[in-house]
């Protein structure tokens, strides 16, 4: 269940502990009542209006590279 | 001389005024309210006549009447308002047949309270669309109902025009191997309502497209006037309106999903809301459907019209009795796109 | 958008679907069950089915809280709305579902109800604010991903001092609903319908964390692969879940590790344990009552407990005869194997729980996948 979306953080406002996310140009403000430490330049995945967690940039590397991988492994060209 | 006694005494208060039950009955007041404000910005000769009707001659040939309630809330949204999208949705209505519309009639259903500043940008804006188009307003009506019956302001609006000899466009006539095209980016109105709402904040520069479509459509039919099917994708957007016109001409559509023009924008914003833009209004594009010889022309010239320049071929009719319209997805799999169920909520699902 | 399109891409698509194709087995049958309302979603939308060789199936299970929301729960909300003049906030999801009498949350508005729709729980919490003198009460649904942002609400209620503030709680839990579904007669029998592995919900999962789901691979030897919510996800796990049935495996592997960590938001989960606890038990539309499967709020925060305020009874009501959401959701039967699919209940007249909500296997069919299977030109990628 759960929509969910990464969105990148493009502002904080530390008093109110929300933060403007962008998604493509669109912003929405969130609150981060949920996560710490975090910055601006992060993603964080977004639901209701909450941010659930940050979006790690070197796991999502590494799934991109394992979803192309095996399919290289099976000698299909990319 | 008594021509130059004002004829009302005191000046209409548009800056803090507020509509009130006089404005509706038939009075001193309402005739000031009329004369100041809307004749003022409908501005020809036929509605300065004052009478309840409009009078025009018509050349010989087959008329073309629609009608549309405006109910909209938010009432002013980033491009446009309930005026301007009156004024395009009853033009746009009338050229989705092919016809050349004439004029227009506006009915206006104001609520006590409503405040005349508001009145007035809702009027001035109906103008300028109305002139922009050259569809004049000449003959209208007023109303005013007790606070809380109201929404602020309802308008309908009617139009007129006429169909060209040797036109006939009609939801019905969609036939295997026509070419399903748009006129440009889809979801744009929806999303840009939505972005004013209340408890749906979010900040964007998606504008509604809300145009009026009566001269793109002109030039489409003087290159193919053998175009089968015209209409505009407003409530419940493209995926609604397309199955409207399968149903209509028994017919199947498939669509490429890789082809159909939504903005970068439009597509995050309803990512954030959980909404497909197949399913959000459009309010200035049309969809048409057309026999295959005719695809390539009518593209290049709806392409080079200021409104059509993101237009593009999106699928193609079939055989399919049952009237579905599926959907190949960018992902590369298959699925159908169903009739709207009442109106597309946010999910948090 | 970064992170949402890479992990749509067709190319890979293609790949993995070849992959998959590949490997799987074709003298068995592999019955996967995703469990999360987002997953069912992804694979109609995008049309992931037919991107399958024929012998592995998606099996939609019950993870879509509007759908197992049971009836009388609506109609109480209905009631504080209509009894008790409350101002009652939703989300978008809720308004639609048929509740007793044919009202709905939509049509309860249209006869002038004050029913609110919300994006965020911080709405509800804007909307009290801003009308001190009424009663308002947040209509909370939805799995762990969901109960956070309730529980947030309550505390910032709490230090603000408001005093017109309640939740009306509705929480439901994941693993519960697993156990219910994997020990039901129909499951458990040898011979019956299998299911062989299991998806595991992705935002769930990125609050509870993988660690719960080790305790279900253990006792009932299936594999469970956390998977994230966009399609390259899904099939990604779907052929981690075909290599550990062909390699004899049964452990919980994490796919959508961009988000998901083996012990979860800690954060998050502390919030709500010092807000809510345990239900002894709930029922579950479809499932019947499902023992430690939901969430109520704890006596400290009664205050903001919409029960407690609200003369709320329980409410006792059943689906109509014929339904057969109770085997739907345990992915014991198909959609088309009801007799009220697609001829009494439709999205537009839904009759039970799996039609109800965009997410429920018989909407989701319905709406997305009705008849591709019947064209004869099927979908063949490789």
């Amino acid at each position: 269940m759960c929509h969910a979306i990464p969105a990148q953080v493009v502002a904080i406002d530390e008093a109110s502990d929300m933060a403007t996310v962008s998604l493509d140009g669109v912003k929405k403000d969130i609150s981060l009542a949920l996560v710490q430490d975090v910055q601006v330049g992060d993603y964080l995945l977004v639901h209701v209006g909450y941010a659930l967690s940050k979006v790690s940039p070197e796991e999502a590397e590494r799934t991109l590279e394992l979803f192309a991988e095996m399919a290289q492994l099976d000698g299909v060209q990319p | 001389m008594s021509a130059d006694l004002k004829r009302f005494s005191l000046e209409l208060n548009l800056r803090d005024g507020v509509v009130d039950m006089t404005h509706g009955s038939g009075g001193r007041a309402m005739s000031q309210l009329i004369e100041e404000l809307f004749v003022k910005y409908f501005d020809n000769d036929m509605l300065r006549q004052a009478n309840d009707q409009a009078t025009f001659q018509v050349p010989a040939g087959r008329m073309v009447i629609s009608t549309d309630g405006h109910v909209i809330s938010p009432l002013f949204f980033p491009g446009g308002d309930i005026g301007s999208l009156a004024v395009h949705g009853t033009v746009n209505d009338v050229a989705m047949s092919g016809a050349k519309p004439l004029y227009l009639s506006a009915s206006f259903i104001l609520e006590e309270g409503f405040p005349l500043a508001d009145l007035e940008r809702i009027v001035a804006s109906m103008g300028r669309a109305a002139s922009a188009a050259g569809v004049p307003v000449v003959t209208g009506d007023t109303k005013v109902v007790e606070r809380g019956k109201g929404d602020g302001v309802f308008i309908t609006t009617t139009g007129v025009g006429l169909v060209p000899e040797g036109v006939n466009i009609s939801g019905d006539l969609a036939r295997p191997g026509d070419v399903v095209l748009v006129s440009g980016t889809m979801g744009d109105h929806g999303v840009a309502i939505m972005s004013s709402r209340e408890n749906l904040e979010f900040e964007t520069s998606i504008k509604s497209d809300s145009a009026a479509l009566h001269t793109l459509i002109a030039d489409m039919v003087k290159v193919a006037p053998n175009i089968h099917c015209l209409r505009d994708p407003t409530r419940g957007g493209l995926a609604t309106t397309l199955n409207e016109l399968s149903h209509q001409s028994g017919v199947g559509i498939r669509l490429q999903e890789s082809s159909i023009p939504v903005r970068p924008a439009v597509k995050a914003a309803c990512e954030l809301l959980g909404l497909d833009p197949l399913y959000v209004a459009n309010e200035g594009k049309l969809i048409c459907i057309c026999p295959q010889e005719d695809a390539e022309r009518l593209l290049e010239v709806m392409q080079a019209h200021p409104l059509g320049n993101e237009s593009a071929i999106i699928g193609e009719v079939v055989e399919d009795q049952h009237g579905f319209v599926q959907m190949e997805t960018s992902f590369g799999g298959s699925r159908m796109v169903d009739w709207l169920v009442g109106e597309q909520l946010p999910r948090i699902c | 958008m970064k992170y949402v399109d890479e992990f749509r891409r067709q190319d890979l698509a293609r790949k993995l679907s070849a992959d998959i194709k590949r490997e799987a087995d074709p003298e068995r049958q592999y019955n996967l069950m995703e469990f999360c309302g987002g997953h069912t979603h992804a694979i109609f939308r995008y049309g992931v089915q037919n991107l399958m060789p024929p012998n592995v199936r998606f099996v939609h299970g019950p993870g879509c809280p509007v759908c197992v929301l049971p009836i009388g729960r609506i109609d109480n909300a209905i009631q504080m709305v209509q009894q008790h003049d409350v101002i009652l906030c939703s989300y978008g999801d809720m308004l639609r579902v048929p509740a007793s009498d044919r009202k709905s949350l939509l049509k309860v508005s249209a006869e002038g109800g004050d029913v609110r729709m919300v994006y965020s729980t911080q709405d509800a919490l804007k909307i009290a604010r801003d009308n001190p003198e009424r009663q308002v009460v947040f209509f909370a649904i939805g799995f762990e991903t969901t109960t956070p942002p309730s529980a947030v609400a309550i505390k910032q209620a709490q230090a603000e001092g408001l005093k017109n503030f309640s939740v009306f709680c509705n929480h439901v839990l994941t693993p519960a609903a697993i156990t219910n579904i994997l020990e039901s007669p129909e499951v458990r029998e040898v011979g019956s319908v299998r299911i062989d592995g299991f998806f595991g919900p992705s935002h769930v999962s990125s609050i509870i964390g993988s660690q719960p789901y080790e305790f279900f691979a253990e006792e009932f030897q299936r594999p469970v692969v956390i998977a994230g919510f966009e399609p390259l996800d899904v099939m990604q796990s779907t052929l981690m879940l075909i290599r550990q049935l062909n390699e004899g495996r049964y452990e919980v592997e994490n796919e959508y590790m961009r988000v998901v960590s083996r012990e979860g938001n800690l954060k998050a989960k502390g919030l709500v344990a010092e807000v809510m606890e345990l239900r002894r038990s709930f029922e579950w539309r479809g499932l019947g009552l499902v023992p430690y499967s939901a969430l109520k709020i704890k006596k400290e925060f009664a205050e903001f407990d919409a029960e407690k305020h609200f003369e709320l009874p329980a409410i006792q009501v059943n689906d109509i005869k014929g339904c057969e959401c109770p085997s739907i959701l345990r992915g014991v039967k198909r959609p088309t194997d009801c007799k009220l699919f697609g001829t009494v209940c439709t999205t537009e007249n839904p009759m039970g729980s799996c039609m109800v909500s965009s997410e429920g296997a018989c909407a989701a069919y319905w709406s997305y996948g009705r008849f591709t299977q019947t064209n004869s030109e099927q979908e063949s990628v490789a």
